[in-house]
């Protein structure tokens, strides 16, 4: 129980709670005691001394940041004694530190520097000068920092950012006394472990660590700060972006939900594309073959022409539309309206279908509603956690870092099942290795445990479910000796994971595209919700299903019915209810017709059944699968409009290129993987007559006498939640400071930390008996090995936006294909040397990285990269009920060339 | 006369640096050679490292006879002599000198007398007997009862009373705890722990197992400095005796209680020393203090409830268990019960390990067993503590050495190294040396003591340089004072002691330096300058041709004469001289 206590501090009384702090205390009420090593997000040290203080009844002095508050605590923080230790301390300080301040790029917003004028410590006032000082050299090897010993104060909240923070322990002190400095791994920066986070920086209070810029920043002082959300992955961090001249200069973490001034490597140094001189600035129409620039009337003009054209000959079935994971919720709702009430065709889907849609079929018919169920910060303080089909590290670093913490410093048991030996296997208790595919079996063998050693949450089932007996049945078949057999799983250890799966007091499942993107996606995806209903590990904190959404606003896509078959807030289309309550509203007639899915489409286009397409912000020709097949349905294709901030790899291939605004240059909301609307503020205007996607939208209607008119993003969010149950109490002036999470009904409630307490969406879970069913492609003997695609963490998703990143070029800047090193050394292939890749439906040729993070048999290709385009090779065999490809498993060949 | 049984040779590291080893493969050789019944025996330091090499001739009644400084010459002496004819060789007897007619040996009561490598040895004089009756007689409470009752306080330097440092460690929830030995002398000039460790490791072990067992800890270590090859090698031979005998592993003597000891070997780092850094280090991290609270009884090693003592309060406990508390805390004061080993160092004629019982003076010290000033030299001062310790002059001759009269002083006990300085020391010139040392030594984690050594180490310097300033010795005393007081650890609370003790005890001697531009002893070379007398010179020339820098030459008229320009002061023509016609100015 945590008590709220009384501390007297300089005979000022504070309210605190017990055992809190009290540097941080004090600091909290306005007492700012001085301190350079303390920083709230890192275990403290008392190092540099600052912050010593007298506490009636302790003998001696103490560092405020070293003691925890009790109730009638009496503080001196400031005497006279303590000032001029203070101010003697900083002198000591300066007198070992470059004070180079008239030109040092942290000016401003340096610790050091603040302290230096609040104790008047001038060249006059300062006593102490540092005889034979040689500044040591910086080290200005990294590709997104530079450090400089001379200005470090060796507070270590660099290396505690790294080890504690982000779990990565790259630096740590070399030398010691007046010669420490910080290393990176054994030398410099560039040929250590680094990955470029930056989260040293962040917490660095001098100039020692500072961002590498191409040019030299403003400093804090000369620029705006600005806080939006990150424009990569699903996580959706909180940016500060320091803003001057309408440029992004810098980029910081925020300090706020939900990861408190962490970032990866994309975020703090991936956003540099929003100003490259290729941004689209006009719109293009194709003339004679190429496209050329034009006016915003004449595009307009073009699609009003063609559209209407197939529309009346075709019908509005023959148009479809690609919404984006990447634009904002508002966007999303806009043109999901848009291809309903203007065009009057429910054939809008998005990428999200090539990810989670599985999730959101199979959570929905599970627990009614297909979200992560907890939110990110239980993580840290769940007591098992089980990561399957989620290289995390990569795909969603900050969420890792929660990981890594819930073992490193909770006592958190983790659990991988992963093909690969991703990074969190080396904090897992336990790694299973499955063979690809086979995850229906693996946890239906882990149930089996459950069931016959009794270990499942017998009162939650029969209080919270349903259908256990028709599960039970499937699952009893399931015993690990078979299951051994189906996944290379020894018996053994799925038994000891189920047991810790099982009995730890809080277990969260976590998973991500090694699940969904399998013709037996939805039955993964089923059976991970079995194995939390079993265990009763729903409806409390710290435990649920829990899938990572991989966009920045995937989870908004779909919220905002960027699909076929819902309406915003998953509202069916079929429902006639549902579809009077929208056709009021939107004053027009709805079509009840469930639409084409995003494979579909592509099929649909090929065969000549659709005819007219219109992309906002995807980038299909690289992210979906098999595409010399979508390649042909694209140019099949009789009209193609693209909306993007870059001339990507589809918008190639259309008609009528819209040029869009990019994340930074628009306002609305993204909604994160926790289920949390967050706001997006403009932050820089558009580059030439780049307009935002909603505005874009909105003036496509006015072509075809829809009137669609709102006067900020703000208005749609109203209208949203007007006819959205889940978002009916999100409007964008509740956002601030931490977000809402959905549900959130109406305008009084306060948003939903984790779901189905007490009940289930659907009223009771359901349990699904599952068989397992083997992918749909396996190796054979023309194609020998399995091959698997995903992300990696320099690059997202089709590259158009961190290719163009040179931080992130630095590190990984072409594609490759990880091969275990005997089957390199079995067909002469080198590391760094070129592989031909070849499936059934293509071929690529890319360079080998031989690792032992795959299997033997195994090869893994990230898809970032279009010039070696993963998607080229896999396989677009669907699962029949989310339509969703398999994307994780296809055979293939490997051959040196 | 009784017969010659027994040959001893002092094999400590002491020993061996003076040439030991061949003295005693010797001695093996010319007792073969004469085919004598006699047996050799490997013996640690006895403490008279001013006489090393030494060897014992021990005959059937047990009469010793002492001789030092033997040369492998001598041996074939002594061997016909003494031991064949039963004539001892007296010019090479050591004299009764009072070296330890004045001393308490109870830490050091084996050393030198007993084979350190020999478990029966140790065993013949009383060793393990403590320990049995622990295992048969006493509850672990009981244990610390008695502890605390000797009196016994930490012998590593900072003084905290050894039972109530126990009790803490104890009433901590087990199983999982920890006792290290610390080993990490790191004082230079300090050798009592390797002297104890290399002349009576089983002590040390006796003592681990006994207080592993009144605070329930099945884990012990042994952190020693990798410069103490020697020690190591016989820890680990005691070790494996030990543990082979079944003093240490499984149910102890058949008792339930089980109790390891690894050794962990340090790579010499000052501030290991220091109990945080020490557990630090032992953990594979980086060797740097950490704040406390959690004390390590709380939570240390590991993050286990861990009681370090050092090697001497351990070498303690088995005779306090053997003889009882009451009969230990007969010697010694009120509040520093029984005795301190001392690394006698200096200007001193017995320079060695000496162990006096606790409230016995300065001047005692100094004089009674230190034999007094070498070269009859004027008592100056002793430098106690170590490096952060501090200078006490000689005008406070007559304080005992008790914690309390030490710690008054301004100087701490510290580990034992107790350094004499005569006249011929400069006082400003020793603090910057120590000094040195200590900002060499610093970590570098807390400012103060990372940066504050640093500038007090630049004002001393400068000082000597003859570039001082009046406002230097304010503000040096300033800077000591609050490094004192804010440092995060004993290091840099202790480093700044010879600047304040010798601030205010040699005062005159930084005014002469910052105003006079002198140094009265002669040493700052910035601040002398050899001059040569006419009229005492014989013109022969000797100091031209030992000068290295060419400094001298002919003058005019008939005697030598120096270029200031050119000299580097060495003082080696001052040394050669043999009409005292250098003079110092």
């Amino acid at each position: 129980m945590i008590r709220e206590i009384a501390v007297k501090i300089d005979g000022q009384e504070v309210r605190a709670r017990e055992g809190a702090n009290l540097l941080q205390v004090a600091r909290d009420n306005g007492i700012d005691i001085p301190g350079l090593c303390y920083h709230p997000l890192v275990s403290v040290s008392g190092a540099c001394r600052l912050c010593v203080v007298k506490i009636a009844g302790r003998p001696g002095l103490v560092p405020a940041c070293t003691v925890e508050v009790v109730n009638g605590m009496e503080v001196i923080a400031f005497d006279e004694e303590l000032d001029s230790m203070r101010r003697m301390l900083i002198d000591l300080l300066l007198s070992e530190h470059n004070c180079d301040c008239m030109t040092c790029e942290s000016a401003g917003s340096c610790e050091l520097q603040d302290l230096a004028y609040r104790y008047g410590l001038d060249n006059r006032t300062r006593r102490f000068v540092a005889r034979e000082r040689v500044l040591p050299n910086p080290d200005l090897s990294s590709a997104v920092l530079n450090y400089d010993p001379s200005k470090c104060i060796i507070c270590a909240r660099c290396i505690k950012a790294c080890d504690e923070i982000q779990g990565k322990g790259v630096l740590s002190f070399a030398q010691r006394g007046l010669e420490t400095v910080v290393t990176a791994s054994l030398g410099e920066w560039e040929t250590s472990e680094c990955d470029g986070c930056g989260e040293c920086v962040q917490l660095c209070p001098t100039g020692q660590i500072m961002e590498k810029r191409p040019k030299r920043p403003p400093r804090a002082g000369e620029v705006e700060k600005v806080q939006t959300t990150c424009s990569y992955c699903g996580v959706g961090c909180q940016l500060e972006m320091w803003v001057k001249d309408n440029e992004v200069v810098k980029v910081r973490g925020a300090e706020a939900i939900p990861n408190y001034g962490s970032t990866c490597i994309k975020g703090r140094f991936g956003h540099t594309y929003i100003d490259k001189s290729d941004r689209l600035t006009t719109p293009l129409i194709r003339r004679n073959g190429s496209l050329e620039p034009a006016t915003w009337d004449e595009a307009m003009a073009v699609i009003k022409r063609n559209v209407l054209k197939i529309k009346d000959q075709y019908g509005p079935d023959a148009l479809a539309g690609l919404a984006s994971a990447k634009c904002t919720n508002e966007e999303n709702y806009l043109f999901q309206k848009f291809m309903r009430a203007c065009i009057g065709t429910n054939n809008v889907d998005h990428c999200a279908r090539l990810c989670h849609a599985s999730t959101v079929a199979g959570l929905a018919a599970a627990f009614g509603s297909g979200a992560m169920t907890n939110s990110i910060a239980e993580l840290e303080y769940a007591k098992c956690i089980l990561v399957t089909g989620s290289n995390t590290t990569e795909t969603h670093p900050v969420i890792a870092n929660l990981i890594k913490r819930a073992v490193r410093y909770h006592e958190a048991k983790l659990i991988v099942v992963d093909p690969r030996k991703i990074d969190l296997v080396n904090y897992a208790t336990l790694w299973l290795r499955q063979k690809n595919g086979t995850d229906v079996a693996w946890m239906n063998g882990m149930m089996n445990v459950i069931l016959s050693e009794g270990l499942q949450d017998e009162a939650f089932i029969k209080e919270r479910t349903e259908n256990f007996e028709e599960f039970k049945k499937v699952i009893e078949t399931y015993t690990p000796e078979r299951v051994e057999e189906i996944t290379r799983i020894p018996a053994d250890k799925l038994r000891e994971a189920a047991r810790i799966y099982a009995t730890a007091e809080t277990s969260s499942l976590v998973y991500s595209m090694g699940i969904t993107q399998h013709t037996t996606g939805t039955d993964n995806v089923l059976s991970t919700a079995n194995l939390a209903m079993l265990t009763g590990n729903m409806g409390k904190p710290a435990t649920g299903v829990n899938p990572l959404r991989g966009q920045n606003n995937v989870q908004g896509a779909c919220d905002l019915g960027a699909l076929p078959n819902v309406y915003s807030g998953y509202q069916k289309v079929a429902e006639p209810a549902v579809q009077e309550k929208f056709e009021e509203v939107w004053g027009t007639k709805l079509s009840p017709d469930v639409g084409l899915t995003v494979v579909e489409i592509m099929n649909a286009a090929a065969e000549g059944k659709v005819k007219g397409l219109i992309i906002m912000g995807e980038n299909p020709m690289v992210s979906d699968p098999n595409l010399n097949h979508v390649e042909e349905a694209l140019k099949n294709l009789d009209f193609l409009v693209v909306s993007d901030i870059f001339l990507n790899d589809t918008a190639e291939l259309a008609d009528v290129v819209l040029p869009a605004a990019s994340f930074a240059e628009t306002e609305g909301t993204f909604t994160n993987t926790e289920r949390r609307v967050l706001l997006l503020r403009k932050v820089i205007n558009a580059p030439g007559e780049a307009l935002p996607d909603w505005q874009i939208i909105c003036k496509l209607a006015g072509q075809f006498g829809y009137s669609m008119h709102y006067n900020s993003a703000a208005e749609i969010m109203d209208e949203i939640a007007e006819v959205t149950p889940i978002y009916g109490g999100i409007h964008h002036y509740r956002l601030v400071p931490d977000g809402l999470q959905w549900p959130c009904p109406s305008d009084d409630h306060p948003g939903t930390v984790y779901l189905h307490k007490g009940d289930f969406s659907r009223g009771l879970g359901h349990f699904h008996p599952v068989d397992f069913i083997p992918p749909a492609e396996l190796p054979d003997e023309g194609y020998p090995f399995i091959l698997s695609t995903g992300r990696i963490l320099f690059h997202y998703h089709t590259g158009t936006m961190s290719r163009r990143a040179e931080a992130l070029n630095a590190f990984v800047s072409e594609g490759y294909a990880e091969i275990h090193p005997n089957d390199a050394a079995r067909l002469g292939l080198e590391d760094g040397g070129r592989v031909k890749v070849r499936t059934r439906r293509g071929e690529i040729t890319t360079m080998v990285k031989t690792t032992e993070r795959v299997a033997e048999g195994s090869v893994f290709v990230p898809f970032h990269f279009a010039e070696a385009a993963a998607n080229r090779l896999t396989n677009d065999a669907l699962d029949p009920k989310a339509k969703i490809p398999e994307l994780k498993v296809a055979a293939c060949q490997i051959e040196k060339t | 006369m009784s017969r010659v049984t027994e040959v001893w040779v002092g094999l400590a590291t002491c020993g061996v640096a003076a040439g030991a080893e061949l003295v005693y493969s010797t001695f093996e050789s010319s007792l073969a050679k004469h085919n004598l019944p006699v047996t050799m025996k490997r013996v640690g330091c006895i403490g008279m490292c001013y006489n090393e090499p030494l060897v014992d001739v021990v005959t059937a009644d047990e009469n010793r006879f002492t001789y030092g400084h033997v040369c492998p010459e001598d041996v074939e002496r002594i061997v016909t002599e003494h031991i064949l004819n039963g004539q001892p060789v007296n010019e090479l007897l050591i004299p009764a000198d009072g070296f330890f007619e004045h001393q308490v040996r109870i830490v050091l009561e084996n050393c030198g007398l007993i084979d350190p490598e020999v478990l029966e040895e140790y065993q013949r004089h009383d060793g393990y007997k403590a320990l049995q009756r622990v295992l048969s007689e006493l509850t672990p409470a009981e244990v610390i009862e008695e502890i605390k009752s000797s009196g016994l306080r930490g012998r590593g330097g900072a003084g905290f009373p050894t039972g109530v440092k126990w009790g803490f460690a104890a009433r901590e929830p087990g199983p999982e705890k920890f006792l290290v030995c610390n080993a990490d002398e790191g004082d230079p000039g300090a050798f009592m722990d390797r002297s104890v460790l290399e002349g009576d490791p089983h002590r040390v072990i006796e003592g681990m197992i006994i207080a592993a067992y009144a605070i329930g800890a099945p884990h012990g270590y042994i952190y020693v400095r990798a410069e103490y090859p020697m020690a190591i090698k016989r820890l680990k031979k005691a070790i494996a005796a030990a543990d082979q005998a079944g003093f240490l592993g499984e149910n102890i003597l058949g008792s339930d209680f089980s109790f390891e000891i690894k050794i962990k070997t340090g790579a010499g780092a000052f501030v290991c020393g220091e109990e945080t850094a020490l557990i630090a280090s032992i953990e594979g991290k980086r060797g740097t203090p950490r704040r406390r609270p959690p004390y390590p009884a709380v939570s240390g090693l590991w993050g286990r409830p861990t009681n370090i003592n050092n090697v001497e309060t351990l070498a303690n406990i088995p005779w306090i268990i053997r003889h009882g508390a009451k009969e230990f805390a007969h010697y010694g004061t009120e509040d520093s019960r029984g005795t301190k080993v001392f690394a006698l160092a200096g200007k001193i004629n017995h320079s060695g390990l000496i162990e006096v019982p606790m409230g016995m003076s300065i001047k005692e010290i100094v004089f009674d067993i230190g034999g007094g000033l070498r070269e009859n030299k004027k008592f100056k001062a002793v430098q106690i503590g170590g490096p952060s310790g501090g200078c006490i002059p000689a005008k406070l001759a007559d304080v005992p050495v008790d914690y309390k009269s030490i710690t008054q002083t301004g100087a701490i006990m510290g580990s034992g190294g107790l350094i004499v300085l005569d006249e011929d020391t400069c006082m400003v010139d020793i603090t910057r040396f120590f000094l040195d040392f200590t900002q060499k030594e610093s970590c570098g984690k807390c400012t103060f003591c990372r940066i504050g050594t640093k500038r007090m180490l630049e004002t001393l310097t400068r000082i000597c340089d003859g570039k001082g300033v009046p406002e230097d010795v304010a503000n040096l005393i300033e800077l000591a004072n609050k490094v004192k007081a804010y440092s995060l650890c004993g290091l840099g609370q202790t480093a700044p002691n010879p600047v304040l003790t010798t601030t205010k005890y040699f005062r005159n001697e930084y005014d002469t330096h910052i105003i006079d531009k002198s140094c009265q002893a002669h040493v700052c070379k910035a601040l002398i300058h050899y001059e040569i007398d006419p009229s005492a010179c014989k013109n022969c020339r000797l100091c031209t041709k030992q000068c290295p820098a060419q400094a001298i030459s002919q003058g005019e008229g008939d005697h030598q004469e120096i270029d200031q320009s050119v000299c580097i002061k060495c003082g080696q023509c001052y040394e050669v001289c043999p009409f005292g016609a250098i003079t110092i100015q």
